[in-house]
């Protein structure tokens, strides 16, 4: 096995260019004859545009152009890439999204203008000269006042903010709703899962670009799927071909989920640059993310356990407020409904369960897919109520969730969600965790704590995901506009090098390394002879790019393909070389044999053979080494773990400190365990973040008050403890060929419902009865809910 | 005005406004992009380099406050030949860095946090990167990095 | 930000000179006024850096009295202020990060009066004195709520002396997200008074808690506190917290304050 292989913790190579401030993100791209644009941007919430007087900003100095909605008429708005059907069958109401706002404002943050100028403090300039006409109307913010009867409407044109009610499964509701009416116990819990904002370190940044010569567009962007947005952009937006229109995402300083979406900034700087005939580039300040960035989560739920007398899950059923914002951004639809419904089984036998969703339009920020996107919603519910039931049951949580898990051998398990889990094995991640975690020693910790006046806790979640998104087909009929399959092209040079050009983008997750990693095993050639291309659509196969934890589970197993293709053409080749059968070649550690004989060729002997055909069956095969893939999942895969948290309260000002986090994940075959630390640490942090800091809230009037870092908390080095992580527990992925499951975002699903039933056993165990406190627990909501 | 400092060890000039913050004159005036730019309210830290040898956030500094004075960045910090210097060789073998955006302001501040205390602990290194927030690593393998960069031990994470 | 003229004089003359320009700024640190020019909540014609001016930088201290130059920045005080006076030394090495520490200054901390900035917790607790290009000002009636000082146009702390107390002590309470004190405390204890600063939580801004200054006066220990109560009338409610949490902890910081003197 070479030395990089599967299962090495191979240093990153892509680091030397990231600590030597070479790297090249889109905010370092500058182009000859570059124009600059600012946005005007909506500072109310929602208000009618009477009209837009941009005559002053005009004549101002280093103007060259103000576009305003009326500019972009004959422009398709941005297209949102999932229909949901409604629990009558009727599809979801779908309003349009224009590049900038039409006839009215619906958030804080919407483009009303755009001034392009030579510079940007010109075009900065300029913009406040623009006067808007406004006509201010009262905001909708609250997702139950939205729903009620006689609301302003966000969307005149639409019947009422309700963008869909959906139920899941419809069929079982009565009998769900019966299984309660016999239970012989019902914990309810309400709760809210906070808005969130990404923040990946480095802003959004657009630079359009357009060549007369050629009538080519091309996008830099900060994307986490070139291809996705040449699709939707060039197909629904501009009406650009894809053959004549490039999309190129370079380093990208993390996404987290709010990078897979099209934005107005993308369209508006690709159809500025080919009016203008000149490079448009904008860069957004963290201040504009904030308002411009699609937010993340924000549901309000109430979810309800039904239990037998022996303390067996009988039935579940959850209804769920989600927040759409004023516009349904790419995928936002398919958030509170498919990457959420389906996962409320959880790791759980419970044979009967109901969801319902009502996704509301309000005049905030779009609300989108956010690490985890869905599964860490249908987990906190579910960890946050078996932990409460627990209490009530005066049980061992621990136990309870034991008790009801899904059993080693029911493996595969259809839920009573339409999903089947390949393989599994929940109990010995539980019991993975709670030896790391020492449970065992905790009393004796919590007493110690006593002794110098802080609240020991700890808290204990499990969890499931659907990675690896996902069969087209199913999600085809789920309402998806998209396949979700992933590409790869294997090209093998002359002398043996390998580059793969790969449909998945890496945005930190370090496909660089980890990718030739599985080359290097599959040929036996050490893996710095493999180079990945990944992030422009001129050089890479259309693929659907990097999220829901499925590059390597998908893109990986479209390299994987492509390179076995690759393999069995070199067999044919190496046949050839020692006049052998094509069946008894075999290829290892970068030698082909004929098995029985002492008869090898070198890779780099077939290789070159392949590319100077001199002696080559070239009647039976063509010349060269390349071979590319698609890969389908014929399922989603399902990644599981159980994760701990221990803290102290601070009864004096509520302050939490998190003093241990262990992770248990079962992620099936791991390739590059250093980096699959990495992500579950990050992830962990994120939900550590969500847990007690993170907390995106407007006002009534739909103002933003969480507008940047200074009262939007983002996690620091020093919130944060060391993070205990094993991923040695491994039920490999039955479907595809790596055996992988997906790790990006475990942690950040895995991570709240942990740390908020630590907090909730520390108050409980020491004479504070609180039943629930919603995140973010800040030292102020945990003050006032000991003291209330 | 025209604006003079020594960069990484060059003497190098350039244009700037009053307004020219030392960040966009790094990067737009001077061309050297690995200093980052991730917020607006001085807080994210992308953007830390230093100023005669203390760090400072470019972002939050004017470019002519910067006049005749030695800036290093990013870019200055390899050895001579070119290879990463110890606490960037840390980083790499400690996995400290993930989408690479926050990471020159990282390296800045660990190093200038190693100048003035070369054996810090663990709460040392937390408290230091209070200015540099990261959202891909959780902090875990940057204060491992930096532990190790101080050839110390690295603390040892169960089941690693 | 908007454009502006800026200048770095190398005395206190000619920077009292070229402030006389109308919507000419000083420029401190710039830790708080820089990101503030970003938003364009503020338009100067002209910037005045006061970094480069040699007699506004240094600390000193004599006859029971510390001396800190206007121009001193905070990892200048952290350091060099820790033995003699290590409860503002901690102060200062709390407040931002390392390289805020390495800009910003006391002058430009208390002449913005940042109804959450640190110093002027201590400068209240201290009763320190505002030297200006002019005149001498009592922290008493120098601080005059939220972002308003008694500084006229164009003057200039020059140094802030306080008397050294006995023993003193920070509590900052940090905001989750700016990481500013949610609520400060500064208690200094004197042989004749102590002295309680908040910072933080009143929307007067920084304020003394002298009903626990003449408690503590003669029961120098945190029960001596138990029994008092704050209004919680002015206090500051917002995202992080109401008036009643701001209210309950000045007197849970003070309490720890004391205990850690």
């Amino acid at each position: 096995m070479p030395k990089d292989g599967i299962g090495a913790s191979t240093k990153r190579r892509e680091d030397v260019r990231f600590l030597t401030g070479t790297g090249r993100y889109t905010d370092d791209i500058n182009l000859g004859k570059q124009l600059y644009v600012h946005f005007l941007r909506a500072d109310v919430a929602h208000a009618r545009i009477n009209g837009i007087d941009t005559s002053a900003a005009e004549g101002m100095p280093g103007v060259v152009r103000i576009f305003t909605a009326k500019d972009f008429e004959g422009v398709g708005g941005l297209p949102c890439g999932w229909q949901v059907t409604d629990k009558h069958g009727q599809p979801m109401q779908e309003p349009k999204h224009p590049i900038i706002a039409e006839g009215k404002i619906r958030h804080v943050g919407e483009i009303v203008a755009a001034v392009v100028a030579e510079t940007l403090d010109q075009a900065r300039d300029a913009a406040e000269a623009i006067m808007p006409d406004l006509e201010e109307l009262p905001a909708v913010v609250d997702m139950k006042e939205a729903v009620r009867e006689g609301a302003t409407k966000v969307h005149d044109d639409l019947t009422s903010n309700l963008c869909y009610d959906w139920g899941f499964v419809e069929e079982n509701k009565a009998a769900v709703d019966e299984a309660f009416e016999k239970a012989a116990h019902v914990t309810t819990l309400e709760l809210v899962n906070n808005r969130l904002v990404a923040n990946p370190m480095e802003p959004r940044v657009a630079v359009g670009d357009y060549a007369a010569h050629s009538d080519e567009s091309t996008l830099y962007t900060t994307s986490q799927n070139p291809h996705v947005i040449r699709l939707l952009m060039g197909a629904f937006v501009l009406g650009i071909p894809e053959h004549k229109l490039r999309v190129v995402a370079p380093d990208v300083g993390g996404g987290f989920g709010t990078k897979i979406f099209h934005y107005a900034e993308e369209a508006f700087c690709t159809f500025a640059a080919k009016q203008l005939r000149r490079p448009v580039k904008w860069t957004s300040t963290r201040s504009e993310a904030f308002i411009s960035d699609a937010h993340g989560r924000d549901h309000v739920s109430k979810i309800q356990i039904a239990l037998d007398a022996d303390n067996n899950f009988t039935a579940l059923r959850t209804d769920t407020y989600a927040n759409m914002g004023a516009y349904l951004s790419t995928f936002a639809p398919s958030v509170p409904t498919w990457l959420h419904g389906v996962l409320m089984a959880g790791n759980y036998r419970t044979p009967l369960i109901y969801v319902n969703v009502k996704a509301v339009f309000t005049n905030t920020v779009p609300v989108d897919a956010y690490r985890g996107a869905g599964r860490p919603e249908a987990t906190y519910q579910l960890e946050r109520c078996i932990d409460k039931c627990a209490r009530e049951l005066g049980v061992d949580p621990a136990e309870l969730r034991r008790q009801n898990f899904i059993t080693p051998d029911q493996f595969p398990y259809a839920t009573p969600v339409a999903v089947e889990y390949d393989t599994g094995n929940y109990h010995a991640t539980l019991d993975k965790a709670l030896e790391l975690a020492d449970v065992a020693g905790f009393e004796a910790r919590a007493e110690e704590s006593k002794r110098t006046g802080k609240l020991r806790g700890l808290g204990i979640a499990n969890y499931i995901e659907a990675c690896g998104i996902a069969p087209s087909n199913l999600v085809g009929q789920l309402g998806a506009r998209a396949g979700l399959y992933e590409s790869a092209t294997v090209r093998v040079n002359a002398t043996g090098g390998v580059v793969v050009m790969t449909g998945s983008h890496s945005h930190g997750q370090g496909h660089e390394t980890t990718f030739p990693q599985v080359i290097a095993d599959m040929i036996g050639i050490d893996a710095s002879q493999v180079e990945i291309v990944h992030g422009d659509t001129a050089n890479t196969p259309m693929g659907m790019g990097t999220y829901g934890s499925r590059s390597l589970a998908v893109g990986g197993s479209a390299m994987f393909r492509a390179a076995e293709k690759v393999i069995n053409k070199a067999k044919k080749i190496a046949a050839h070389l020692m006049e052998a059968s094509e069946g008894d070649i075999e290829l290892k550690d970068g030698q082909f044999t004929v098995a029985g004989t002492d008869k090898s060729v070198a890779w780099g002997d077939v290789t070159l053979a392949a590319y100077v055909p001199h002696n080559y069956p070239l009647d039976q095969i063509e010349p060269g080494l390349e071979e590319t893939a698609f890969y389908d999942p014929a399922n989603f895969t399902y990644p599981s773990g159980t994760y701990i948290c221990e803290v102290e309260v601070d009864e004096g000002t509520g302050q939490v400190e998190v003093l241990s986090f262990t992770a248990a994940d079962d992620f099936g075959n791991v390739v590059n365990p250093m980096i699959v630390e990495g992500q579950v640490h990050g992830g962990v942090a994120q939900g550590i973040g969500q847990a007690l800091l993170e907390n995106c809230a407007y006002d009534a009037d739909g103002q933003l008050l969480s507008a940047t870092y200074m009262d939007y908390a983002m996690p620091r080095a020093a919130d944060l403890p060391m993070i205990t992580v094993d991923h040695s527990c491994q039920t490999p992925c039955t479907h595809n060929p790596l055996g992988v499951k997906g790790c990006g975002e475990a942690g950040a699903i895995g991570a709240p419902p942990a740390l908020v039933n630590a907090v909730l056993d520390a108050l409980n165990r020491n004479g504070h009865a609180v039943d629930h406190i919603d995140m973010p627990l800040s030292p102020a909501r945990v003050w006032s809910a000991m003291n209330a | 005005m025209k604006v003079t400092m020594t960069v990484n060890g060059k003497s190098m000039s350039g244009e700037a406004e009053g307004r020219t913050l030392l960040s966009s004159f790094l990067r737009e005036e001077l061309g050297l992009t690995g200093t980052h730019v991730g917020c607006d309210t001085s807080q994210c830290g992308a953007c830390t380099v230093h100023v005669d040898g203390r760090q400072v956030k470019a972002c939050t500094m004017f470019a002519a406050e910067a006049e005749g004075t030695d800036v290093t960045t990013i870019e200055g910090m390899a050895n001579a030949d070119g290879s990463l210097n110890t606490i960037q060789q840390a980083f790499q073998d400690y996995h400290g860095l993930q989408c690479g955006f926050c990471t020159p302001g990282m390296v800045m501040a660990a190093s200038s946090l190693l100048e003035q205390n070369p054996k810090p602990s663990e709460t040392e290194i937390r408290e230091h990167l209070h200015g540099n927030i990261c959202r891909c690593t959780g902090y875990h393998n940057i204060v491992k990095a930096i532990m190790a960069a101080s050839g110390q031990d690295v603390p040892a994470v169960a089941a690693e | 930000m908007y454009n502006f003229e800026f200048v770095k004089p190398s005395s206190v003359d000619e920077a009292v000179a070229a402030l006389k320009d109308e919507d000419a700024q000083p420029l401190s640190g710039g830790q708080t006024l820089i990101p503030t020019l970003k938003q364009r909540l503020n338009q100067p014609s002209r910037l005045v850096s006061l970094l480069g001016i040699a007699d506004l930088v240094g600390l000193s201290e004599s006859g029971g009295e510390m001396t800190i130059k206007g121009a001193t920045n905070h990892a200048t005080v952290a350091a060099e202020a820790a033995s003699s006076f290590p409860g503002l030394a901690a102060l200062a090495g709390k407040i931002g990060d390392p390289a805020v520490r390495n800009r910003g200054t006391i002058g430009g901390s208390i002449a913005n009066n940042d109804p959450s900035a640190c110093y002027p917790a201590a400068a209240m607790a201290c009763q320190a004195t505002i030297v200006t290009n002019t005149r001498e000002i009592a922290a008493d009636d120098f601080f005059e709520g939220m972002f308003a000082t008694a500084l006229d146009e164009g003057e200039i702390v020059t140094a802030v002396r306080f008397p050294v107390p006995e023993a003193s002590n920070y509590q900052k309470f940090e905001q989750p997200a700016s990481r500013f004190p949610l609520t400060g405390v500064f208690v200094a204890k004197y042989a004749d008074r102590v002295g309680v600063g908040v910072t933080g939580a009143s929307n007067d801004g920084v304020f003394r808690w002298k009903e626990a200054e003449e408690a503590l006066a003669s029961n120098f220990s945190p029960d001596a506190i138990s029994g008092l109560t704050v209004p919680a009338d002015d206090m500051i409610s917002d995202l992080h917290g109401s008036a009643e949490y701001r209210a309950h902890l000045v007197k849970v910081l003070t309490g720890r304050g004391v205990a850690a003197c």
